[in-house]
């Protein structure tokens, strides 16, 4: 047998090894990186459709979020918004409850503030009265768009995905009810609401979303990391079984935390009404409650991980949108999600990276029958 | 099979890390045709790694494996199959809604007959198919409806697909990774005669398993591993089980269960008639009657699914009952029988019953996988204290001193439980369960899948327990444990009580009849309650 052995085996060419702890800040230069490499495919992929050289693609991408103080600012409230409708979804996401009516949830709470600011500002009631009556309206209505669908999960085991998707379309359909009947100019646009305004702190327009963004922020992470309740919603979406064993009434712990995610979106849904648009369209809500959910994705549900996430996210948003596209005469707005796409395929890929390491082949000497053949 | 023969598989200075862990150190091993070689070794001893290896799973970092002589590279389980080796894992890898015959001849190429040849089949046809497994079946004495779905089979019937299934794709050397621990006493008689047949055909086999009575009644020669290492190989005839636990634990262990007298038994879980339905209405415990005693460690012995998990869950709160009662009884704190039945499992924790339960699904049940052992203790108390807020440090004290003592072997405290190994997990959940001071204690299978020093220390806890009063009831499947530990043994089966046996005086041959006989009369039910 030792005859017809080989003095040299292939070390098995390429193969993959699990990395078990890569210290934090490797694991974080990583991802940067990812980041950074998908830049430079975005460039690339910009310089093949419209000639773009990457210094101008850089250069854009920045001055388009951090341009001027307007634009520094706007990209602020964005990554608020975004951090706030991340944060209502984790409660759910952690439950294993795979809320996709973010923006139904968002889109209530506006309609609830709207009303509010609506019929309130037309039977002349003070400001405060508005604001008092719309902060219940807005969670009530948000939490409700929740509530349903955890309601059927819990009792009748629906499909949760499917369901709060559907309710995202009953939600605009009801904005547009209301629009139909409130409006009566031929444009079929509400007209601004000068009633009911949220103060405005520090003669600041951007000032109070990013304050609520961090009190929800603080209320998420201390809810999930050290209260009963985010206790038990984990338990229930490792394990609804270990949930009943242990005595959790899983029912009521999928309702509650539902409630919950639904009225966090009905807060950013008053926000829209009271601080931003003061009027409302089907789409008020400009999908953030999709977005969110690559925020949370991205962020592996973790509250601070997230504001690295939205960040991110309104930084492309807003710098492809009012820098490159403008720059380059990109009109259509597709295209410049899809080359953003681009920077969130590697950040998503780095993750194999992170998980595993890659070995090369080379040869390994067979010591023992090198040393017989040496005999010979 | 002597040595001068040409070994059919030779694994020379193989081994293999993942991440900081060696799992497999420098082995050797040697497979000769038409033998069976027990791989024996604790967990996490790198049993199945290795095995992994030769069917194309996992690439050993360095060392060789040569099949017949010849340098084998085997990058997947095609390859593997290309060097006739299979591999029967312990999860099985069927289709669930494929009949057997479309399991086996998944993925099988079609090859073209050849004329006026009556032996020549096209192994990728159904109709092929059938009459080729027939005969596999026909030759090794194989039980097998090629027409049934896999979701309608015991797990005894898919471990015997996937072998046939194994065998069809031109296994000679099979590799059998813990068959039998799912396994009744009877089905594995069945295993083991099926084993036979194939090595008198010339088939090779590797067994892995840690169950030293199977490895001598089966296998002709021994490897044991131990912590990645290859500790030696022993031919069967020679080895003993003495011999064998050293070689595989490093030291000498007692393999000894003391078994007390019980002091002062009394009632405290009297189950009366009790009968439960599962989801689809089959009546799956009929009018079960017994009393558990404090101070004593009732054994339940049956053949799985003759209804122990739902007793236990309904005791427990967690399965609806249909009709029968069970009571509460604690003598010490109040007069008062408090009657479980019906209460879900918040109930009884809301009534104060410190009523303990290991079940048998451990992460699917007794442990949230995904969360660290600190969080894991906290499962039982997080409740307490007034606040909304937990309070992690009790729990934290809880899991460390858990780690301590029951010698669990874990990176942290705050690891997932999930990523430690069956028996650490056992270990923290039976840790977690004795902790809260049970007067009721039901643990199933406590030690499946443990390795022996585990086993034992796993029985001394409850041996420790029923010294302290507790009323332990210990679901179990290995016969020998049963007699040595309990008290005394009720026999289920088909989901009605065949008897309650004195542990003491009963053998394993009147254990084994009550368990397996099909039909239960009423006298002997009689017999039982007197034995009571």
């Amino acid at each position: 047998m030792h005859s017809e052995r080989k003095l040299f085996s292939w070390k098995s060419p390429l193969h993959l090894v699990k990395r078990s702890n890569l210290p934090w800040w490797q694991a974080l230069l990583y991802r940067l990186l990812a980041v950074f490499v998908g830049l430079l495919l975005m460039c690339f992929v910009l310089w093949l459709m419209v000639k773009a050289s990457p210094v101008a693609v850089f250069a854009n991408l920045f001055s388009g979020s951090f341009g001027s103080e307007r634009r520094i600012w706007f990209t602020f409230r964005k990554m608020a918004l975004l951090l706030c409708a991340g944060l209502a979804l984790i409660p759910a996401f952690r439950m294993r409850f795979w809320n996709l009516g973010g923006n139904g949830q968002i889109l209530m709470g506006d309609l609830a503030a709207i009303m509010c600011m609506y019929f309130g500002g037309q039977a002349g009631w003070p400001n405060w009265a508005i604001i008092l009556l719309m902060i219940p309206s807005s969670l009530f209505a948000g939490a409700l768009w929740g509530v349903i669908p955890a309601i059927f999960k819990a009792f009748f085991n629906t499909n949760e995905s499917l369901f709060t998707l559907m309710m995202n379309y009953i939600a605009s359909g009801i904005v547009t009810i209301f629009l139909g009947a409130v409006v009566t100019s031929g444009s079929g646009t509400l007209p601004i609401q000068e009633a009911g305004h949220l103060p405005v702190i520090g003669n600041n327009d951007y000032l109070l979303v990013l304050l609520i963004a961090v009190a929800i922020l603080a209320f998420v992470y201390v809810y999930l990391r050290f209260s009963k309740h985010g206790y038990e919603l984990e338990v229930v979406g490792d394990s609804e079984n270990t949930a009943k064993y242990i005595g959790i009434n899983v029912r009521w712990t999928i309702i509650r935390t539902m409630a919950l995610s639904g009225a966090l979106c009905g807060v950013i849904g008053m926000l829209l009404a009271g601080a931003m648009d003061f009027t409302i369209t089907a789409d008020s809500a400009q999908n953030m409650g999709f977005t969110a959910i690559m925020v949370a994705w991205l962020a592996k549900f973790d509250p601070f991980a997230m504001l690295g996430t939205s960040f991110l996210v309104a930084f492309l948003d807003n710098g492809m949108a009012s820098g490159v596209q403008r720059a380059f005469g990109i009109t259509n707005n597709s295209i410049g999600q899809i080359v953003i796409g681009i920077v969130y395929f590697c950040i998503i890929a780095v993750e194999f990276f992170i998980n595993y390491r890659i070995q090369f082949q080379h040869l390994v000497p067979d010591v023992e029958a090198l040393t017989e053949k040496g005999k010979k | 099979m002597t040595e001068t023969h040409l070994p059919y598989l030779d694994l020379e200075h193989i081994s293999k890390s993942f991440g900081p862990v060696h799992a497999n150190q420098d082995i050797s091993l040697k497979v000769y045709p038409g033998e069976i070689l027990a791989l024996l070794g604790e967990n996490g001893s790198g049993k199945t790694t290795l095995m992994n290896m030769l069917s194309g799973i996992y690439r050993p970092d360095s060392g060789s494996i040569f099949v017949l002589g010849k340098l084998a590279t085997i990058n997947s389980p095609k390859d593997a199959y290309a060097y006739h080796i299979g591999m029967i894992h312990q999860h099985f890898k069927l289709i669930e809604v494929f009949t057997s015959l479309e399991n086996i001849i998944l993925g099988v190429p079609h090859n073209k007959k050849e004329k006026n040849n009556p032996d020549s089949y096209d192994k990728g046809s159904a109709k092929d198919a059938k009459k080729l497994v027939t005969k596999i079946c026909q030759k090794y004495g194989f039980r097998l409806d090629l027409d049934k779905k896999v979701y309608d089979m015991s797990v005894s019937e898919k471990q015997t697909l996937e072998i046939v299934k194994t065998l069809y794709r031109g296994a000679d050397i099979l590799i059998l990774d813990e068959p039998t621990a799912v396994l009744t006493p009877l089905e594995t008689e069945r295993l083991f005669r099926v084993m036979r047949n194939m090595k008198e055909d010339g088939k090779s086999i590797i067994i892995i398993t840690h169950k030293l009575n199977e490895v001598l009644a089966i296998s002709d020669r021994v490897t044991v591993l131990r912590k990645g290492e290859c500790i030696g190989s022993v031919n069967t005839k020679d080895a003993n089980e003495m011999l064998l636990t050293e070689m595989m634990v490093g030291k000498k262990v007692e393999l000894k269960i003391d078994r007390a007298e019980p002091l002062h038994p009394t009632p405290r879980l009297e189950v009366d008639h009790l009968s439960c339905k599962n989801e689809f209405g089959r009546e799956i415990l009929h009018s079960v009657s017994f009393t558990a005693n404090s101070g004593e460690i009732l054994g339940i012995a049956g053949i799985s699914g003759s209804g122990q998990k739902e007793l236990l869950e309904a005791i427990a709160g967690l399965q609806r009952t249909s009709q029968g009662d069970i009571f509460y009884d604690d003598y010490d704190e109040s007069e008062e029988r408090i009657d479980l039945k019906s209460k879900s499992a918040a109930q009884i924790r809301n009534l104060g019953i410190r009523l303990a339960f290991v079940p048998e699904d451990r992460l699917g049940m007794g442990l949230v996988g995904d969360m660290d052992l600190v969080d894991n203790m906290m499962l039982r108390s997080y409740r307490s204290g007034k606040t909304q807020f937990v309070n992690r440090s009790t729990p934290a004290e809880l899991a460390s001193r858990v780690v301590k003592e029951l010698n669990v072997s874990t990176p942290s405290l705050h690891t997932s439980v999930r990523k430690l190994s069956g028996g650490n997990v056992q270990k923290v959940l039976v840790g977690r369960e004795i902790a809260s001071g049970p007067k009721v204690l039901m643990v199933a299978y406590p030690t499946r899948g443990l390795d022996i020093n585990s086993s034992y220390l796993i029985y001394h806890l409850l041996n420790e327990q029923k010294k302290g009063g507790t009323a332990v009831i210990y679901v179990g499947e290995d016969l020998d444990v049963l007699l040595a530990l309990s008290d005394r043994i009720l026999v289920l089966g088909d989901g009605e009580v065949r008897g309650i046996l004195n542990a003491r005086k009963t053998t394993k041959a009147e254990v084994g009849l009550l368990m397996t006989k099909q039909q239960s009369s009423e006298q002997e039910e009689k017999e039982g309650k007197a034995h009571a």
